[in-house]
């Protein structure tokens, strides 16, 4: 098994975290796992993104050109990106911030109204999550124990009391994928 | 069981110096390796194993706390990035001249001048042939993965006090920023002053029941004696040449190709190897972990098994002039870089690869 | 009476401290360096903490100070005394560490170091000699040249307007919370050295007790360097330096 995922939107959306909470949940999992930033001031407001590799064998490059799945929260990535999707591969996007449709035929394009998600669970903090859930199902990626654990690892102590709320918007998430 | 953490390249450093029983830490925030001071004040290692951290006015101040810290038998060491390290070099010399260990962390940026924070190989030149003033070397330590920078943390500070001489770990902000699972060193106790006495009887840390004083110094205003400190320098490091030269060599057996690449380079370029393999083109991999001593030896026998190297860096072409010595220009050996902090992919890099050799791809 | 029975009858009403060496001292006839070396060996000594006293030389003058008292030294880089001071006194808590630095190492080239070494309350001694010029390098103007005074690098004296004005560095330290004890003191009279011992032991003993960053300027001369005879240096002193630098505490808590 081998996943190259690149999360990419804005910053302050929960890029990084969700890639951290991905990585983390690989690392429980027992898979091999790199997390790449693209790092620096992007952090505070212009783009940012995340590679993320899950492993069962040692991982090369933590460096890719091209992804088997791509998660897009703004137009700017998905301009980006959408041509670095391995044919046959996978790319979710939430439509809110996207006015350019993914045009692709050749890869599978999953739209997931997490936005819109974020409303019906009355807080914007579990964008991301929803998110994540949406990947996980997608790719049928790593068993919720999994993930739960490294929400844990990835949460300060004084926050666990919201792993609740995360693990029903990652649930959410699995919900908007057909 | 081992334990198996996820973090970051920098946070390794910082986690791996206080199991390591480092004594001291002096550093000053730049970015990209800013998590090692980060990560120890919020450790808080003085109140577990006594190590001492202190965030210093300047880099210049810290070099010369670590310079100060080594003079007196502790195990010190210091972080920064490429701008802040050229400021370290005056300091380094010292470390040098006085014949003191020491670690130095450099998670590079790009340059010249303030330049970028990401990810740059530029300070290989400098690294490797100097940098401050003097005939002096560095043990220069290449790491490509997270656990290679906690690794190194031991391996560097150990080889510094076997030939006490100051060890650079030279990563780049691909390495120091990235997340990996690390599998972090046991720990193992600070040395005590009385085990710093007997281990260095050299140190000045006050006389004790010492008879005569120690003086550490690289002043020798003679100079029939400082060609004699000269000699001595050199004389250690033919012996850690001989002795240190470490390299990793990826699908090197069949090989018809070599690319030539260090720290997080070498990864993305195995990559492009892979792929390049899936093409059928014979191409591998020589990683050099020790950037000084330079693995000659090995890239000198590769020079007569392969048609052509490729070395990718990211800079203009700096550690190229080590392999064409160790190619000695038998065979053609081309680079592939980028420069101000882009990190190639491993698609330009094959790219770059077939461009240099046309003719890999008609085999 | 042999000359042995003469010595011996006699009252010892002096001798060379111990910890100054035998080593015949580099500095020029009347230099003020000597003096202060053999106060800082005396005080030494009569703390009782040769064994755990480290000195930080400075490039300057002194660089060679570590020739000359019997203690451990590590020779600084020009103007960093300060930070390996900080690292060998953190690394050791019970030495106890001085700094012997000059105005162009301490004031100048060295003035972060310095500044924030005090600021930290660094647990050392920063011995500093003021003698208003580069004696080492051959006489230039130092941070603490006086306004007119004449250079190698001010050959028609210094001037506000090119060169800026002498720095009163002590009173910039004895600003800073962390310093404990700041003190100008003079080595051209017999009365003047006596005080100038009574500061060093009392920062030194400053530094025992842990209260902090201590500082002994010492106002001094550089004949070789003013081009003057020793003589004529201390009268120099006396009518022009100290006018300038006042001698007393600046700062005692």
């Amino acid at each position: 098994m081998k996943e190259e995922i690149i999360i990419a939107g804005f910053g302050g959306q929960g890029v990084l975290s969700m890639g951290k909470i991905l990585a983390y949940a690989g690392l429980m999992d027992n898979l091999e796992v790199t997390w790449m930033p693209a790092y620096g001031p992007e952090q505070r407001g212009g783009t940012a993104n995340v590679t993320v590799i899950l492993s069962d064998e040692p991982i090369s490059s933590p460096v890719l050109d091209k992804y088997d799945t791509a998660v897009i929260l703004n137009q700017q990535s998905l301009d980006k990106f959408e041509s670095k999707v391995k044919p046959g591969g996978t790319l979710i996007y939430d439509p809110y911030s996207i006015h350019h449709a993914p045009e692709r035929t050749d890869i599978t394009v999953i739209p997931v109204e997490a936005m819109e998600a974020t409303f019906e669970l009355g807080n914007s903090k579990t964008y991301n999550m929803i998110l994540l859930g949406a990947l996980l199902k997608a790719r049928n990626l790593l068993p919720d124990e999994a993930v739960i654990r490294g929400l844990k690892k990835t949460l300060p102590e004084r926050h666990h009391h919201l792993i609740p709320l995360n693990q029903q918007a990652i649930d959410k998430g699995r919900d908007l994928v057909k | 069981m081992e334990e198996v953490k996820l973090m970051k390249g920098n946070e390794a450093i910082a986690h791996a110096a206080i199991r390591a029983g480092i004594d001291g830490y002096f550093g000053y925030p730049i970015t990209p390796q800013s998590e090692v001071l980060e990560t120890l004040e919020a450790e808080m290692p003085w109140r577990t194993t006594g190590m001492v951290v202190l965030q210093a006015e300047s880099e210049v101040a810290a070099i010369n706390m670590v310079y100060g810290g080594a003079a007196a038998g502790k195990a010190v060491m210091t972080s920064s990035s490429s701008p802040g390290i050229s400021l370290k070099q005056e300091g380094i010399s010292y470390i040098a001249a006085a014949e003191l260990p020491a670690l130095i962390v450099n998670v590079m940026r790009g340059g010249p001048g303030l330049g970028t924070i990401q990810p740059s190989q530029a300070d290989y030149f400098q690294a490797t042939k100097g940098g401050g003033h003097g005939d002096y070397h560095l043990i220069v330590l290449s790491p490509a993965s997270v656990q290679e920078m906690a690794d190194f943390v031991v391996e560097g500070i150990d080889l510094s006090f076997k030939y006490r001489t100051p060890v650079m770990i030279l990563a780049d902000g691909v390495v120091g920023q990235m997340m990996e699972k690390v599998v972090l060193p046991p720990f193992r106790p600070r040395r005590t002053d009385e085990q710093v006495r007997e281990q260095c009887p050299w140190a000045a840390m006050g006389k004790g029941d010492r008879k005569h004083r120690n003086i550490v110094t690289s002043l020798e205003l003679d100079p029939a004696p400082m060609e004699v400190n000269n000699e001595r320098l050199q004389a250690t490091y033919k012996r850690i040449a001989e002795n240190e030269a470490r390299c990793k060599e990826f699908y090197t057996d069949d090989a018809e190709y070599l690319i030539v690449a260090f720290g997080s380079i070498a990864r993305i370029s195995l990559k492009a190897i892979e792929e390049m393999r899936e093409m059928g083109i014979k191409v591998g991999l020589l990683r050099p972990v020790t950037l000084w001593p330079f693995p000659t030896k090995e890239i000198e026998r590769l020079s007569k098994q392969v048609k052509g190297i490729l070395t990718v860096e990211l800079n203009a072409g700096q550690m190229i002039e080590d392999v064409k010595l160790a190619a000695e220009c038998k065979i053609p050996v081309h680079h592939f870089g980028r420069m101000g902090g882009i990190v190639p992919n491993p698609g330009e890099i094959t790219h770059a690869f077939l461009s240099a050799f046309p003719e890999a791809k008609q085999n | 009476m042999t000359t042995e029975e003469i010595i011996q009858s006699g009252k010892k009403v002096y001798e060379r401290p111990r910890l100054l060496t035998e080593n015949i001292t580099h500095y020029c006839p009347g230099c003020g360096h000597g003096v202060v070396h053999k106060l800082v060996a005396e005080v030494i000594d009569e703390l009782g903490i040769e064994d755990r006293t480290v000195g930080v030389a400075p490039v300057g003058c002194a660089v060679f100070a570590y020739n000359y008292i019997d203690v451990d030294w590590i020779e600084a880089a020009h103007g960093r005394a300060p930070a390996i001071a900080t690292a060998v006194s953190r690394l050791y808590p019970n030495d106890v560490v001085f700094t012997y630095q000059g105005d162009g190492d301490l004031a100048a080239i060295g003035t972060a170091e310095t500044i924030h070494a005090a600021n930290r309350g660094e647990n050392i001694v920063i011995i500093f000699i003021n003698n208003a010029i580069y004696g080492m390098t051959g006489g230039q103007m130092a941070p603490t040249t006086l306004l007119g005074q004449k250079t190698a690098t001010t050959p028609y004296g210094r001037q506000a307007d090119l060169n800026g004005f002498p720095i009163k560095i002590s009173d910039i330290l004895a600003q800073l919370d962390g310093t404990c004890y700041v003190t100008r003191q003079a080595v051209f009279t017999t009365a003047a050295t006596r005080k100038t011992k009574a500061a060093l032991k009392k920062a030194f003993q400053n530094a025992m007790a842990h209260k902090g960053t201590s500082v002994v300027e010492v106002v001094s001369n550089c004949p070789s360097g003013w081009k003057l005879s020793p003589e004529k240096a201390n009268e120099w002193l006396n009518e022009h330096m100290l006018e300038k630098y006042p001698l007393g505490d600046i700062k005692n808590v």
